[in-house]
Formats: structure tokens, sequence, C-alpha cells
């Protein structure tokens, strides 16, 4: 099958490379570009675990059609700290010690960011369903909820 | 909302409080990589070349095949080749082999028939994963079904399918001599006899899957000097490079196992699912192989946590002691072994809960269905047991009048208490979960069960004692005839035939690099030892709540056991230790 | 049609360890020439932190600061053996490996600092925080750096030291079930406070309470992460989970995430835990090890919730609507049984 050029921004780089137009975002980012934040998790769009913005909006990299993205800004997980400077969701993870295995995190993480873009004082019914498509296996939640809730109070949460 | 708080004011002086870092809350070492996704599982590695592996799995519960005809497979596109049972060098495997435990029964790719619905029968390699999909449809497998058996009962009658060429009984084999695993203490039925009230309940655990967020799977790629590198899930990064090693046919030093870093596994990263398919894989083509399995196969053939089957049957006084419990449950292992063999082992050990009970037996069974084989997940071989055990005493309480707390108090193991397996109970703490979780609840207790610790009133009189044994030769291998047999024999109290436990063995204790600082030990600080008190039959009767009475006199805890005998020399065998004296099931 | 408050609870405890032992776990430990030890194991870290209790124990025991260890695991070519993260026996069988190793590292370690400080080992002791000094003369010192280079580039010294656990085998007698099974228990208590509705069966998790005895606690974050995690699970064993919703019959099983049931992050309960601490005898600095049991009392706990409030035991889990209603129907109407003591302890 003919391959198509793509190119678009990823984590605030210009990206360019060619994919099957059957690909979706998640392998092109994955094994195309090496970004391996974004994970699989069902490829189905029923776990999140592929969570990544796309023009700032929360989308499932595995139901996203590579092709789809010419042009966008794409952001992941991996871009979110400044440098050395960790996100304020980033910092209040840590705090509340909100992963365990670490495999949901990237996107509940993207998530949450996307949230606190639009919402900056989120209530705890809207953190909940901000990742209500997120699925964890380890953490029960809460230290998640707690640290989305934390983030949004502390300064710096509104970069997006 | 969750808090957590420590009651550091209990058992305080069995610690040593004063420690550096131990005990302290300190960040993870793993989170820094966590938030920020540079974390690296094992799908998180990139190879160029790589191809990709697919299995195709019968739609059948049960069926011999016939033929298999991969032609068209072999030649659609972007396929570089099919793997049937014939290519795999060891193509049957049980994954308790490496401990030397029970027999091979389990192949990587099926050959003569299929026992559960998504058995593995041919593998694909593809240059994509849509390649080896679309391949998949074109393997033409001519299957002729056979009878399938789905419940762990039914499995065991005379007349059922056999599921497992290798168990013809449809149960795992324990000892040479029985279909199930034994526990007998005492006399159950003098107990059942002896009962104010006796109850007997059926009880049914779910299967279970374990839902990691990450999938099974692995990538194999070639290395130098003929070595073959391994990025895994595994649970036991040594057990899956054995498993594969065996499979495979390579020595462990071909094989360089990388993980370490797995997204979830709960028990279902143990059975090595992708390891020596990958590998094969990755031999057979010179390329990298990736073997995932997508998120429907994880579902479906992932291998759950089994469902168990539990009947217990109590003896209860209408003060509220249990005399008696019997305990009947059937493991079900799906159509292979895995791991049940051990769980019913482990779930032996458990057996009768956290209870002081003067009468307790046993019999465990692992069945075999035509369903994915189970295996291990958190709390494997208790969590189904507690789940039965914990309505029962619910049920019990109900029955003795008690509040279900007070009941659990009263019947609580203590330190010194003799359990069924024949060891003493040591460092318990039932009964003070049991008050600190009353208190935080808000639930009233009587001043008496406030009182009662796990220090005192264990292995007084008969709780330290061995009773006289009946025991039996119920179950024996291939004579289902012999599951009601009488009971041909009775040990005397006090009879032991297994060695005591052995100390920990730790190199450096041995050869005195680590002396003169040992493993820090800590043992409880009693008051001196009073002398062991005088023979008394019974626990003093309970006094439920409310009509309360005196408290009541505990009777001292008993010295500790004398100290075992110094550690005899270690085991210098490299390699694992043959437990075919220990499970009666001979290999090599 | 009612909502039914209910009160259960349940008791367990678990045992820690592979079950018969013969189970080794080895540790490696060597420090670099600026005194920052890696500890090289074949252990897994599939989320229950495998890595920071190894950190910590090691760290404890060469009497290092934290940040001084590095965790390497599992690399077959680098780590040494070890059976793997199941059956709980990853913090007490490893953490007791990586004692025995650290503790050879640290006997160097003061070796080489006796030499250049001109004083018997024995009479050194470390600071945790990079120093080493004669016991009662802080002013006598060397860093762990300074003693680490010296080792290595003047006294010809390797800081290092190589650790096993093991348990070993224990045979099972065939006709009693006798056998040396494990050398700790890990125990708790719990209480599940629910609702049930007697018109949809539905059942609601209002909060739980439980303590948990788990020996030491190495990490009281990492317990706690353990313990709500885990009490989520007990949750969802309890109420939604099953891929065989008519077991024995294999039909109608979920295929992925839409069909099998979890509880998402609204549909999680309040909960306290008090821990408690009875150090094992043979764990690492007494640890046991709560990442499998956690669940465990969670099931019963809310079985029996269930039948506090509304009068039907569901004896076959899950606990589902379609049990209630029909374990409603077949008692004539919900019989709520006692009430249990009043409103929780705790906020």
């Amino acid at each position: 099958m003919a391959k198509l050029p793509l190119q678009f921004r990823l984590n605030g780089s210009d990206r360019a490379t060619f994919v099957d137009p059957a690909s979706n975002l998640l392998d092109t980012l994955r094994r195309g570009l090496g970004d391996f934040g974004p994970k699989y998790g069902c490829g189905q769009g029923t776990c999140g675990v592929c969570t990544v913005l796309v023009d700032g909006e929360p989308q499932l990299a595995c139901l996203t059609l590579a092709v789809s993205c010419e042009g966008r800004q794409i952001e992941t997980a991996s871009g979110m700290a400044d440098g050395p400077n960790l996100h304020p969701l980033q910092d209040a993870f840590m705090e509340h010690f909100a992963a365990q295995c670490g495999f949901c995190t990237p996107g509940m993480l993207t998530a949450a960011r996307a949230l606190l873009a639009k919402n900056p004082q989120p209530s705890r019914e809207e953190v909940v369903e901000a990742i209500s498509g997120n699925i964890c296996r380890c953490t029960g939640y809460e230290p998640i909820i707690a640290a989305i809730l934390a983030a949004a109070n502390a300064p710096g949460a509104r970069r997006a | 909302m969750t808090t957590m708080e420590m009651r550091k004011d209990l058992f305080a002086d069995e610690r040593d409080d004063n420690l550096n870092v131990v005990g302290k809350g300190v960040q993870r070492q793993d989170m820094p990589g966590h938030v920020t996704a540079r974390t690296r599982f094992f799908d998180d590695h990139a190879f160029d070349g790589m191809l990709h592996l697919k299995v195709v799995r019968s739609p059948h519960h049960h069926a011999r095949i016939r033929a298999i005809d991969t032609s068209a497979a072999e030649r659609a596109p972007g396929v570089k080749r099919v793997l049937r049972g014939a290519d795999v060098p060891v193509n049957k495997n049980t994954l308790l082999s490496l401990i030397n435990f029970g027999k091979d029964d389990e192949p990587s790719l099926a050959v003569n028939k299929v026992a559960y619905k998504g058995e593995p029968v041919v593998a694909i390699l593809a240059d994509s994963e849509a390649q080896a999909q679309a391949a998949r449809k074109l393997v033409r497998i001519d299957y002729d079904p056979l009878p399938a058996v789905f419940d762990v009962e039914e499995t065991l009658k005379a007349g059922a399918p056999v599921v497992n060429e290798t168990y013809p009984g449809n149960y795992f084999e324990y000892h040479e001599r029985f279909d199930h695993q034994k526990l007998r203490f005492g006399d159950v039925e003098r107990g059942f006899a002896g009962a104010d009230i006796v109850m007997e309940h059926r009880y049914q655990m779910s299967p279970i899957e374990h839902a990691p967020t990450e999938t099974n799977g692995s990538i194999a790629a070639p290395e130098q000097n003929g070595r073959y590198v391994v990025h895994s899930c595994a649970q036991g990064l040594f057990f899956a490079l054995g498993t594969t090693a065996k499979i495979v046919d390579v020595e462990s030093n071909q094989l360089h196992f990388i993980g370490g870093t797995v997204g979830g596994g709960f028990g279902g990263k143990v059975d090595s699912l992708t390891e020596p398919l990958a590998v094969l894989g990755a031999m057979l083509t010179g390329r990298p192989v990736r073997f995932v399995l997508d998120r429907e196969e994880e579902m479906l053939y992932g291998s759950p946590r089994g469902a168990e089957r539990i009947y217990i049957k109590d003896g209860l006084m209408r003060d509220g002691r249990i005399v008696a419990r019997h305990i009947r449950s059937y493991f079900d292992a799906g159509a292979y072994t895995r791991l049940s063999s051990y769980a019913a082992i482990k779930c032996t050990a458990h057996v009768p809960g956290p209870y002081w009970i003067p009468n307790v037996a046993s019999d465990i069974y692992v069945s075999y269905t035509n369903r994915c084989p189970s295996t291990a997940m958190r709390g494997f071989g208790v969590t189904a047991v507690d789940f039965a055990l914990e309505v029962q005493m619910d049920r019990l309480a109900e029955a003795a009048n008690m509040d279900p707390m007070e009941f659990r108090i009263l019947n609580a193991y203590r330190d010194g208490d003799m359990k069924p397996h024949r060891r003493a109970a040591k460092n318990t703490a039932l009964v003070e979960c049991v008050q600190v979780a009353a208190e935080k609840a808000n639930w009233p207790l009587s001043e008496q069960a406030k009182r009662a610790s796990s220090l005192l009133g264990g292995g007084a009189g008969e709780r330290s004692q061995i009773p006289a044994t009946q025991l039996d030769a119920r179950g024996q291998i291939g004579r289902p005839d012999s599951r009601n047999g009488p009971v041909t024999q009775v040990l005397p109290a006090g009879t032991t035939r297994i060695a005591p436990s052995k100390q920990p063995v730790m190199e450096g204790a041995r050869d005195g690099r680590a002396a003169p600082t040992q493993v820090p030990r800590y043992e409880p600080q009693r008051p001196a030892a009073p002398p062991p008190p005088a023979y008394q039959p019974a626990p003093p009767p309970y006094q439920p709540p409310g009509s309360y009475s005196p408290a009541p006199v505990h009777q001292p805890a008993s010295p500790l056991p004398a100290s075992p005998p110094p550690a005899a020399p270690a085991q210098t065998q490299h390699g694992a230790v043959r437990f075919s004296s220990v499970f009666g099931t001979r290999r090599r | 049609m009612a909502r039914h408050e209910g009160r259960g609870m349940a008791s367990v405890n678990y045992p820690i360890g592979m079950n018969l032992g013969g189970d080794p776990s080895q540790a490696l430990i060597h420090s670099n020439p600026d005194g920052k030890f890696t500890v090289a194991l074949s252990a897994i870290d599939l989320g229950q932190g495998m890595k920071q209790v190894s950190r910590q124990i090691a760290a404890e025991t060469l009497g290092v600061p934290i940040e001084d260890v590095y965790v390497d695991t599992a690399d077959s070519d680098t780590g040494p053996h070890d059976m793997g993260s199941f059956a709980s026996r990853g913090t007490h069988r490893m953490g007791n490996a990586i004692i025995v190793a650290a503790r050879e590292a640290r006997g160097v370690l003061l070796e080489a600092a006796a030499e250049e400080l001109e004083v018997n080992a024995a009479d050194l002791v470390t600071d945790g925080r990079g120093n080493i000094h004669v016991r009662g003369a802080p002013s006598r010192s060397i860093t762990v750096k300074a003693t680490a280079q010296a080792a290595q580039f003047k006294q010809g010294k390797t800081i290092a030291g190589r650790g096993i656990f093991l348990i070993p085998l224990s045979a099972v007698d065939a006709e009693t079930g006798e056998m040396n099974p494990n050398t700790a228990f890990a125990h708790a208590c719990l209480v599940a406070d629910v609702s049930v509705d007697d018109e949809t069966g539905e059942v609601e998790v209002l909060r739980m309470t439980s303590a948990y005895e788990l020996g030491r606690v190495i990490n009281p974050r990492m317990v706690e992460q353990q313990l709500v995690g885990g009490a989520w699970m007990g949750i969802s064993h309890a109420l939604y989970e099953t891929p065989e919703p008519y077991y024995p019959s294999p039909d109608h099983g979920p295929r992925d995430f839409n069909e099998y049931l979890m509880p998402g992050p609204g549909d999680i309960a309040p909960y306290h835990v008090t821990v408690l601490e009875r150090p094992a005898p043979d764990g690492p600095f007494g640890g046991k090890g709560p990442g499998e049991m956690c669940a465990n009392p969670v099931l019963p706990a809310i079985a029996n919730a269930v039948y506090n409030a509304v009068g039907v035991r569901v004896d076959e889990l899950p606990i589902t609507p379609e049990k209630i209603l029909r374990g409603i129907k077949a008692n004539g109407g919900a019989k709520p049984g006692p009430r249990r003591g009043g409103p929780v302890n705790w906020r």
C-alpha cells in the first residue's frame, strides 16, 4: 500500500513521516516517531491509556487516523514538562502517589491536562467525569482524583 | 476520600522505630519516570525490521484436530513464517516443572486436539500486525468437535470427557496417590456429632480477569553470539527465562531477559504466555519478533483467576465456639495445570482461616474443565476461601445469636495455637485488627472482647496439642469408588511426620560474611515465661454481650516452642530442588 | 420501594511468601568510586513498589542516604536469580537477600573507612547522611564518598556484597496435610457500609473502615497505595467482575472493557485504614507484605453487609442486582437485619 506523507507538530517540534492510510495515530507516534508516552491498552477506545491532545482536545490515539492529524498540534505526556520543570499535574501526581505501575499515568495526565486547560477550578465531579474514560487497575482512582484537584489549586496550573 | 493512620502504640515493644529510612513515606524510585512518561515498559522498545506474531486460536471448547492447512497463509502478503506444533522443540510443558512439580501437560501450539476455546494452534509472523491478522483467516483447520465439560464436579464423574490426557481422571494427582490434597486434624465427625448446631453451605467464587492495563506480551530479537534479547512483562524474570529455554531448547545463557517494569500483573503475567513463541520466531526468522495480546485476547484467553466452588460444614456450640470444620473445595484449573496445583496446597495450609478449631479437615481438588487455563491472581488460593469462610462466619454468628465481631474474637487464633497443618501460630494479630476496626467503625464491643489479646489465651491446653487424628484413603487415583471409604487408621495425638521447618538459609549467615551482624530478627519481648499452663479442656464459656460477667481468667501465653536446630547445610546443588518426594510426581 | 443500609464485616489473615518455600532470591550490591550504590536484582515491579522497597531496605542496611542507592532491576545478564513477584514474596524474600548483601558491602565500607581513619572498623558508625565516624566522636569522620574513592584507587577493595535468602522447601504429608507452610501472616478486619436498593437490586458501597496488621511498614505511603487500590479491587470483585456471568456456563462472557465491568472513578467509596505493625520474626526489619491480601476482606464484608441490609445471602460472586432481586423475591421482600453501631469514628 502506498504510504502518505504526514507532518504535524509533536510537543512543539515539527515532525514528518510516512504512514499507511489506515495507520492510527498511536502506532505512528510510538513506532514511527519513537514517542512511547501514549500506550496501547485496548485499541478500541475503551481504556484511555493512549490519550493525547490534538489541538488541545483530548483524543484517543488508537481511534484517530494518523492522516487526519496533518498540520495539527499533537501533545503527549512526554512533552508535558517544561525542560526540567514538571507540570503542576506531574508534581501533584508525585505528591499524591497517584501512580503504581505507571501504565495509565501518561493518559491520565493528558486527560487531566485537557480538563484544567478548560476548567482551571474543577469540582470533584468534573474531575471524575474528565478521567472516566481512563482505566486504572492499581490505585482505586482516589489518589489520582486528589492529585488533579490539588494541581488545580497550584500556581501555574493553568499552563496548558 | 481515603485516610490512613498508624497505630504505633500496638505491639510497640516488639519494634525498634528508630530507623533511618525504613518506615518513612519517601518517594518511589520509579515515580519520576511514570509522571514524565519516561518509564519504559516491554513494548516501549524500537527494533528495525520487527515482525509481528499472531496466533490462530481454536473456535471449539474441545475438538480433535484432523488436519491443518497453512499453505494459503504462508503465501499471504507480508507473511514471513508460519509455526505449527511440530516447529516447537519441546512442545509440552507445565510451568512448575521448573521446581519439579507436576507433569508436562500443555503444548505451546496444539497438535492433536484442542482442549479449550482460544487454545493456540498456529502462529503467524508477518511484517505488520494487520498482515498477520489477515493471514490468520487463511489458515484452514479441520476440527472434529468433542463433548466438553465445564463443571468442576461433573468433570470428576465417571464417563466425563477426558479434558487433559496427562491427567485422565480430570484431576491433578497429589502424591501419586490421591485425586485431591487432604488435611486431617482431629475427628471432624465426632465434632459434628457433639455440636449443638451443624451447618453446611456452598459458595462459588467467580473467575476473574486480571485486566492489567498493559496486555501480556514480549519482544524477542537476535543479539550477537547466538543470543536473544527478550523484553518481557513477566512477573518472574527467571521463571519466564527458564520456561522459554526449556520450550525452545536452548541453554539459559543464550537468553537475555529484560523486564522488571510491568504495567500491572496481579498474577496474570506469571504464565510466560508469549515469550517462548516470540523467541522461537526470532530464532527461525533471524528478525525481531513482537507478540502482544490484544485486549480481546487478554480478556478471553489471558488466563483468569480460576473459579472455586467451596463447601463448608461447621459444628457450632451455642456458646459460640466452633468445634469442627470440614471444607471441600474445587479449583477450576481449566484445561491445563499451570499454577492451580500449587494454589490447592496454599489453600490447604490456610484452612480453617484465622481461627482455632479443634477438629478440622479439608479436601481440595484441582479439576480440569474445557475452559482457558486459569492461573495465579492476587490472593491466589486464599481470596475465594476467605469469601466463603467469612460469609459462613457471619451465618454462624447469627446462629449462635452473637455479634459477628465478638464471634470472631472468641474464635480467633492466638499465639501458640496449633494450626491444622501441625505448626504453632506465632506473630498473630487478628484480635487486635478486629478491635481496632470496631473502634474506628463505632461498632460496640463488650469489655471482654476489648480486653482480648493475641498474646493471651493461645496455646493453652488442647489449643497447643496435635489431637489424635482419623486418616482415610478416600479418593485414590483412578478409583472414584474409593471416595466414601472408611477410616483406615487413627494417628495418635502428637504425631508429626514432616521434619520441622528449617531456618531460612542465608549465604552470608552461613559463611560468616554477614557476621557479626545478622539479619534483623524481631522477637517479641515477652514477660518471663510462665510454667506451662495446666490442662484446660476448653476456653472459658463465652459470655454474650449484654450478659456481661466478670473478666475471664486468661491463660498466660505459653512459652514459645524451643528454637529449631541450626540450619542444616544448605542446598548447594545448582538449580531446583527436587520436589518429587513432596508431590510424588517424577520428572526427568 | 426503598434503599436499605447495612453493615457487614470480615476478618482475615494472609500467608506471606511462597507457601512451601524453595523460592530463593538473590541480590548483588556494589558501590561506584563515589560511594553511590547500585542494587542489582531480577525482581519485578508491577506497580507494587518493589524498586522502592528494595531501595529503602538497602539504604537502611548500608547506612547511606536513600539518594545514594539505585535499584537496577530486572536484567538477567546483571541481576542474579529471583523467583519473581508473586505470592506476597517480594518484600519478604528479596528484602532479606538485600539485607545480607548490604551488610557485606557495609562491612567492606567500614573496613576501608577504618583504614583511612586508622581506627578499628568495629568502632565506626554511619550517620545515614553520607558520613562514617568513630562512635561517640563525630569529628573523627570520613565521607562515604572519600571512603569509596580510597577503596577503589588506594586500597584496592571492592565495596560490594552478595546475598541470598531461601526458605528451604518443605514437604506435604499426603494423608494429614502436615507441612511447614509460611513463616509470617498478615492480618486484617474490614467493615463495609452499603446501601441496597430493593427495587433495582443495586448495591452502593457507602464507606469502608479497616484495620490491617502488616508487620513492619517499610513505606507507609506505598502501603496506603496497596490498601486503597486493593480495596477498590475488592469492591470490583464483589459487585462487578466476572468473565463468565453464568459460570459454569462459558457463554455470554465479556470481550473488552465495555463489557467487563469495574467500578470507575465515580463509583469509589470513602475508606479509612488503620495500620498495625507486629514485626515478623524473619521479615526484613519485620516487614510482611500487604499487596495480595488487601482485596480479600472486602468481598465477604460486602456480602455480609448486603445480608444485613436486605436479608439476602448471595453465595455466588459477583453480587449482581439480579441475584439480590431474586433473593428479595424469594424472601417475600427485603428483611433488614439489626443496626450495628453508630456513625464511623473518622471523617
